[in-house]
């Protein structure tokens, strides 16, 4: 099979098409994620998504709006608990558990209820990229527009209250706003992230692209397009890997997950040899110096 | 934003001893009206009392040490300025109007803390926050770039970081942070500037560097400073007052005035030595 016979199937070109949404809006998301040391924030919205998705299949929705419903719902509530994440570990890890715990009775009592195995269950923790359907296309598609268009907005104000709450909040940019915006955001890619890769993956395409720039990349915007370059290449690697790769079907989840982890350990070697070649101190004072140092 | 810094390719740094060029000398604000008023300005946090009924005047071009104990309210007090708290009794004046976030009449570099999470920003990137940082948008405007560059540039040299334009901000030293963060504090050109601490991760050759930049600030743009220590021998020579924070009360004037057993002692409400050794000022008999 190659690559142009591949692609007349729909379900292949479904799962390309709304893979590299996701690809594009995670990475985007997840540059701020870890700017903002949020992952754990992220992961316990995954988890709170799951729980929705496994309730709405229970009520007999479609898991997807579920989902999306659950975790902006998350995201609000912890976005008012304080203005900044870091060290709110325990209590996020609370409500994490709890909800992975409703999600699993939800799973349960569908798959009693409809006498059907607990399938779905699996499809949302490790995702169903092949199983994407025109409509999800188009629902990827929205959610990654919009993602982006809202962080082209909140560029500025988000990089700065990331960076420097402080200075920022004295300067008016409004942080706590910002903070309950982002979390909204980050519970939107998140909850299409799961489309593709599944609930327990989304690490791979939301934190190993954007930190595997972020140790790369000079300024902020060539991170952010790295990160989405880097997310679009897991991803779409990922796929083909799975299709036309050796042997037995690999499933997508891991080739992707895989292929995003490769990319951050090559990113931290690389950061680190660059570090290790370059002088201690500038070599010319008067010039702006393009080599970086090691930390003192 | 372009219009608002047209007339400043050349920022205060640019050009230290021209302040005559410029529209810096015309802006100065008639002397009589005080920078900085505080009337029986009281702060409660959190149930207890951080200030208690402080009022001092400040005015423009005054360069303050702003002195005290762990706990007496200095970076509070720098807060209550900038409209991040507000006082639960008295009335505060900032250029003869209430206090207000965003005011781009005040530069402020906060107590320094390591800005480890600035992956991926250089120097640069972080200064720049202070020209437009708090505005909408992604801010690539190809044309208005090289100006932006420009002023940040200039702001980088005034602290003496030109060099380090290009690095990562996780990888420089906290002194060199420190500098940062007060070339940013300067690109909105305020005529008052808050600093908290910033002398506190420097070492002696750059501590005097930083005190000598901000005294210069201080004459020849006539800016207001406001700087928050805890060591005030380095400060003598250029300050003109210092503000004496200690239990939520305030003492206010010249440094011999102040720093003296008498006042000390009644501001700490008990007794308190000031020791004069070496050419330095010591207090003792508290925890300081």
């Amino acid at each position: 099979m190659n690559i142009s016979t591949l692609w007349q199937h729909e379900f292949i070109q479904n799962a390309f098409l709304a893979g590299g949404c996701v690809a594009i809006a995670a990475a985007l998301v997840g540059y701020f994620v870890v700017l903002r040391a949020q992952t754990f924030a992220g992961e316990a919205l995954t988890d709170i998504g799951f729980t929705g998705a496994t309730g709405a299949a229970l009520l007999g929705l479609s898991p997807l709006p579920g989902m999306v419903t659950l975790s902006l719902l998350a995201a609000f509530i912890i976005g008012l608990l304080g203005e900044r994440l870091r060290g709110r570990d325990i209590e996020i890890g609370m409500v994490l558990s709890f909800a992975l715990g409703l999600g699993v009775l939800f799973l349960s009592l569908y798959a009693s209820s409809s006498g059907s195995h607990a399938s779905a269950g699996i499809g949302i923790l490790f995702g169903s990229i092949l199983s994407v359907s025109r409509g999800d296309v188009w629902l990827s598609l929205a959610c990654a527009l919009g993602c982006s268009l809202a962080l082209l907005i909140l560029y500025r104000p988000l990089l700065f209250a990331s960076i420097d709450p402080e200075v920022a909040a004295a300067r008016g940019v409004p942080v706590r706003l910002l903070s309950v915006l982002f979390l909204l955001l980050l519970a939107l890619a998140t909850a299409i992230s799961v489309l593709v890769i599944g609930v327990l993956l989304v690490f791979a395409l939301l934190v190993a692209p954007a930190a595997a720039a972020a140790r790369l990349s000079p300024s902020p915007a060539s991170a952010l397009l790295l990160a989405v370059l880097l997310g679009l290449g897991s991803t779409w690697g990922g796929l083909l890997i799975a299709f036309l790769g050796p042997g037995q079907h690999l499933p997508a989840s891991f080739c992707i997950a895989t292929l995003a982890t490769l990319c951050y350990a090559g990113a931290t070697l690389i950061a680190h040899w660059r570090q290790r070649r370059s002088p201690q101190v500038p070599a010319q004072p008067a010039h702006p110096c393009k080599g970086r140092r090691t930390a003192a | 934003m372009s219009t608002k810094h047209d007339q400043r390719l050349s920022p205060p740094g640019a050009a230290p001893q021209a302040s005559s060029l410029g529209g810096r000398g015309q802006e100065a604000s008639p002397i009589s009206e005080p920078v900085i008023e505080l009337e029986g300005v009281s702060v409660c946090l959190g149930g207890r009392t951080i200030l208690q009924e402080v009022t001092f005047t400040i005015n423009p071009g005054e360069f303050i040490a702003v002195l005290g104990p762990n706990g007496a309210g200095k970076s509070t007090l720098l807060k209550v300025l900038l409209g991040l708290i507000r006082p639960s009794a008295g009335t505060v004046r900032l250029f003869g109007q209430a206090p207000r976030r965003g005011n781009r009449l005040i530069g402020y570099a906060p107590q320094h803390r390591t800005l480890e999470g600035a992956l991926s920003l250089r120097a640069r990137d972080l200064v720049g926050f202070g020209l437009d940082g708090h505005r909408w948008g992604p801010g690539w405007f190809p044309a208005g770039g090289r100006r932006r560059q420009a002023i940040i540039e200039a702001a980088l040299a005034e602290v003496d970081a030109l060099a380090l334009a290009d690095m990562p901000v996780a990888h420089l030293s906290g002194g060199e942070q420190q500098r940062l963060l007060i070339a940013q504090a300067l690109l909105s050109q305020p005529r008052l500037l808050l600093l908290d601490e910033p002398l506190s991760n420097l070492d002696l050759s750059h501590e005097q560097e930083i005190i000598a930049l901000i005294a210069r600030l201080c004459r020849t743009h006539g800016m207001t400073v406001l700087l928050v220590s805890h060591d005030v021998n380095p400060l003598l020579p250029v300050i003109d007052r210092v503000l004496y924070l200690a239990r939520g009360h305030a003492a206010i004037g010249k440094p011999e005035q102040v720093i003296t057993s008498a006042t000390l002692s009644a501001l700490y409400g008990a007794p308190v030595e000031v020791v004069e050794a070496l050419g330095r000022l010591f207090v003792v008999g508290v925890d300081i």
